[in-house]
Formats: C-alpha cells, structure tokens, sequence
C-alpha cells in the first residue's frame, strides 16, 4: 500500500473469524466431520494393533479380549465408530481422484476408473484383515 | 415480476466509523441485471460514495468478486433473479482486510503470487527462445486449466484455512505455480517446489474443497494442491530410496 495514501487512510478492517466457522455452511461441517472422524481411524488402527498382539499372546488372553468387544458398552461404542469410518473412509476415497492424475497410453484414466481402483483396494485389504482374523 | 430489490450492503467508512455497518438500498429489479448493475445503479443514482470495484463485466478481469448472500461471487455473473425475493445481502470477500466498503486489501495475495515465479523460467536463464517453444495439444492440455485463473479471489474467501492461517500461501497462488509447473516449456519446478513445500505451502492445506467449488473458471485449485503434495511425498520417497542417478 502507497504510504502516501496510508496517510488518509485511518484503519484497515478485518473481521474475526467466529469460533462456530464451521456451521456456516454444509460443506465446512462435512469437512470438520471427515477431519474428526480421523481420530477414528487412528482408535482402529491401535485398536487392530492391540488385537493381533492379544491373538498372540494365546487363547485364553484372546477371548478375554473378544468377551470385553462383545460387552454391550464396547459393542455399541464401536459400531458408531463403525459408522465415523465408513464416514471417513468414503469421503477420502471420492477425493483420491482429484489429486491423482493418472495417464496411460498418453491419455488421462477417468475418474471413475481411479475411483474404482480404490475400491477394490479397500476392498482387498479389508478381505485380507477378515481373513487374517477370522481364519 | 417485482417492480423492487432490497439489497443490504455492507458499509465501512474508516474516517467515520470503528466497524463496518449494513445499509440498505431499494433499487429497481431488471430481470437482465446482475448484481454488480444493481451495485453501479445504486453508485449513478442512489449514493455515490458506495466504493467497490469492477471492470470488464464479463467474467474475464475478476475485479468485482464480493460475497452475496454470504457465498463468494463474481457479482457481474450473478443474476439478481436468481436471488428473489431477497433482500440481497453483498459484503467484501472474507479473508482481506477491508479498506472501504467492499474493497479488499489484495496485497497480500499479491506479494505471495511473486514468491511461486508465476512465468515461465528457464535454466539457461533467456527470457525467450530464438524460435518458439513449441507444444503438443497434450501438453497444453497438461497445464491449461490452470492457466484460466482470473486472480478473483473466491478460492481466498471460500477457504476457511486462509482465513484461520493467513500466512498460507493459498489456492489461486499454488494452482498457479502448478499452472508452471506443469508446462512443458518450464524448467522452474524444482525451486518452485521448494517454495510451495513450506510449512505455509500446500502442507497448510486440508482439502476442504470449497476454493474449487467457488471457482468461476472451474480452476480445481484444490486439485492442485492435492497434485503438488503427491508430487512433493512422492518425490521425497524417490529421494530416500533411490539411488542418487536413477531420481
């Protein structure tokens, strides 16, 4: 800014951003949902962890383990979290496509192609964990 | 058909007022109208000390981008019938201090547009070539999208980042530098990747997706910065695990 100008100019204005930014609109609040619900994934990943450590300390140490998921407080906590990842997992994988850009034969792959390409990604590796642990 | 539209306007006068007030205008209704003819209708014929800025009024200079009805928008290609019955509300883009009315401080925007090298820079460090640099369709169509940005600042007032953290470096400027980046005549991609890699670069992003939706040009500025993170973690794996000559 010309100093100059500055002279005749008291104050600029700038507005404070309010703490509920975020309810401003749908696609703010879906943001925040997709970026809490990581804290989700992260409780999954400790708690898979934690899984296959008690499945190797033997089946006695394991079915204590299944006895307290299947506890109704556990049970009920862990299908809402069900929900938050499938929240996380769907909104993630319809953003993949954008930051990818996959060209093959000198032509750009459609999104839809990249898209399904995750799919089947999460979906192997979701068969595979089912069968590590139900096998 | 109303015969009246009842815009609310955000007014700040800094030689007379400590914060911005609203002011309101009845002006008549055109079906033809954009918002930014009702805006001029009001300056020609109504109160001449209302301030914003406009250009070309055809969607190409991106002066007169305010935030009507709370949604950033370039106010010549917002029809005031797509607004009825209002009252319309208009506001200076969020994100910019405000220096009068609706006009924005840019200057930020500005300072970090020059720090991505927005042209095209060439190692031998020539301005230009003796001939052309000549391009195939294919790497036109590489950078093209990008190179429609108009510098309207919707993508700056849609992110809520850039207004949280206003040292990021933001969308338009970042889909800019990957305008570059992308262009095969340019050879500015190592150094520009550094600048965008800063903790205030395309790391500051969280991909709420909103400066693309905004966008009037269909930019994607955050398929932009998405692209120039997998570009930057791939090439930071390809540094770990590769060996010096095969990168």
């Amino acid at each position: 800014m010309n100093p100059a100008y500055r002279r005749y100019h008291p104050r600029w204005h700038r507005e404070r951003m309010p703490i509920f930014w975020w309810l401003r609109k749908a696609a703010y609040a879906r943001f925040i949902l997709r970026e809490l619900t990581s804290v989700g994934v992260a409780y999954a990943v400790v708690l898979l962890v934690i899984q296959a450590h008690m499945l190797g300390l033997g089946p006695d140490a394991y079915a204590r383990f299944v006895a307290w998921l299947r506890s109704p407080v556990v049970a009920g906590l862990h299908g809402a979290l069900l929900l938050a990842l499938l929240f996380h997992t769907l909104t993630w994988l319809h953003l993949a496509p954008r930051a990818m850009v996959v060209r093959l034969g000198g032509r750009r792959v459609p999104d839809t192609v990249v898209l399904a390409g995750h799919y089947a990604a999460w979906l192997g590796a979701s068969a595979f964990v089912a069968w590590a642990l139900l096998a | 058909m109303p015969q009246t539209v009842i815009l609310d306007v955000r007014r700040y006068r800094p030689e007379d007022e400590t914060a911005p007030t609203w002011q309101r205008y009845e002006v008549p209704f055109r079906p033809e109208w954009m918002v930014l003819d009702a805006l001029n209708h009001i300056k020609d014929h109504l109160d001449g000390t209302l301030s914003f800025r406009w250009s070309c009024r055809m969607g190409v200079c991106g002066s007169c981008g305010m935030m009507v009805n709370g949604e950033p928008a370039l106010t010549c290609a917002t029809y005031l019938e797509n607004l009825l019955p209002g009252p319309v509300r208009v506001e200076p883009l969020r994100g910019f201090p405000v220096i009068r009315d609706l006009v924005g401080d840019l200057t930020d925007f500005l300072t970090k547009l020059q720090r991505v090298t927005p042209w095209i820079v060439r190692e031998d460090g020539r301005e230009g070539p003796e001939g052309e640099y000549l391009q195939t369709p294919d790497q036109l169509a590489a950078f093209r999208p990008y190179a429609m940005c108009i510098n309207c600042m919707l993508c700056y007032a849609a992110c809520p980042i850039y207004e949280l953290e206003p040292a990021f470096l933001g969308p338009a400027a970042i889909a800019l530098a990957q305008r570059y980046n992308l262009d095969s005549r340019d050879e500015g991609g190592d150094a520009r990747m550094d600048e965008l890699s800063q903790h205030d670069g395309i790391w500051a992003c969280t991909f709420v997706g909103e400066c693309s939706a905004v966008c009037p040009k269909h930019v994607d500025p955050a398929g932009a910065i998405q692209r120039a993170k997998l570009e930057a973690a791939t090439a930071w794996v390809a540094d770990l695990v590769l060996p010096r000559g095969a990168r």
